[in-house]
């Protein structure tokens, strides 16, 4: 195995260059280095103006996520040994604008993302202690609860990059885990977010988000089982008068 | 009052045509197209066959499994439309052309059943 490998990380330092270029770096070829490690490294002993977010550097923190030659990965999670001989190429995540560098401007996820409320809605006063569950309705949910908001789904969706305002894969799944939740009360309240033109409905069921998605948690997966619901509730309203709903 | 979309019933179509398709055009192929042309199966007695289409059961199920797939592939030609030849902006011509081209197909097919 080489010792080192290039690295083309793209760069765009607004006020020196009109658009992003591409700067090649060799940095060394470990087995336990991931894309992070090799840009850790450049940061501390080769050119420390590069920015890139990251925080826990093991999957958990959803801040890393990169384009590492042309798919959207959490850069932690992603081993340089894998893109050997090389050269691997680091680029920031597709379909939002780019602040610097690596950094994207998330502006547009966190605006959307309480938009489908995703805490617990009750009328009732919280109970003395927890609210109990069974662990089979625990597994309704639990896998939509996995999402770190790493936005690789965003980065992957070509809805999303056609059309900016599709509400996305991250928020309806995180939607979808409390309408899942038997402790949620708030189903009602998410639904006119959700099945908007602009909600389940701008879908077209690509896929590419449960691919991205590096916890499993399928969110083309849980905007099918919503456009149900909706379509459901739809049927509903036209056809029920207005006390049976 | 939020705005009725028909998109949820366009889509439950689009669902249930892609189901019926999915689960009986592979047999219907399958057991005409290959298995009794190549003498697997015995070659069925033509006016045997005739009378089970002119069946109004048999008619039933082919009439709805032809609507369901035109406009299953309606559906999804729309967004192939929109998405992949970016053609959004002629989106009143496209609706037309593709949920009209299905029910002018659905009518074709009733009236080929109904003539059987």
């Amino acid at each position: 195995m080489a010792d080192t490998i290039t690295m083309q990380v793209a760069r765009y330092r607004p006020g020196q260059e009109a658009e992003p270029v591409f700067q090649s770096y060799d940095v060394p070829l470990r087995k336990e280095w991931a894309v992070l490690d090799g840009l850790n490294h450049i940061k501390d002993h080769v050119d420390g103006t590069l920015s890139y977010r990251w925080s826990c550097r093991m999957g958990i923190c959803g801040s890393c996520g990169m384009t590492v030659n042309g798919s959207p990965v959490l850069s932690c999670a992603t081993f340089l040994t894998d893109y050997a001989p090389g050269p691997v190429r680091v680029e920031p995540l597709r379909n939002f604008p780019v602040v610097r560098d690596l950094v994207v401007d998330i502006g547009d996820f966190m605006a959307k993302l309480p938009s489908v409320k995703p805490w617990l809605i009750r009328d009732d006063e919280p109970p003395e202690g927890e609210y109990l569950q069974t662990p089979d309705e625990l597994d309704d949910y639990k896998k939509f609860s996995m999402c770190i908001n790493c936005m690789l789904c965003y980065s992957a969706c070509p809805v999303y990059a056609l059309d900016p305002a599709f509400v996305g894969p991250a928020a309806i799944a995180l939607a979808q885990r409390y309408n899942l939740d038997s402790r949620d009360e708030g189903a009602a309240d998410r639904r006119d977010v959700l099945s908007s033109a602009e909600g389940v409905w701008a879908c077209t069921f690509v896929g590419e988000c449960s691919t991205a998605c590096p916890k499993g948690v399928d969110p083309a997966g849980a905007i099918q089982r919503y456009k149900l619901t909706a379509a459901t509730h739809a049927l509903k309203d036209f056809l029920l008068p207005r006390g049976a709903r | 009052m939020r705005r009725r979309s028909p998109e949820p019933l366009v889509w439950l179509l689009f669902s249930a045509g892609g189901m019926a398709a999915a689960l009986s055009v592979p047999v219907l192929l399958f057991l005409f197209g290959v298995a009794i042309p190549l003498g697997w199966l015995p070659r069925p007695d033509h006016a045997h066959l005739l009378t089970v289409l002119r069946s109004p059961i048999t008619k039933l199920v082919l009439f709805g499994l032809c609507v369901l797939a035109l406009f299953h592939w309606a559906h999804r030609f729309r967004y192939t439309l929109y998405d992949g030849l970016r053609l959004k902006k002629l989106s009143g011509l496209i609706i037309v052309f593709c949920y009209g081209g299905a029910l002018a197909g659905s009518a074709v097919a009733g009236y080929v059943l109904l003539r059987a």
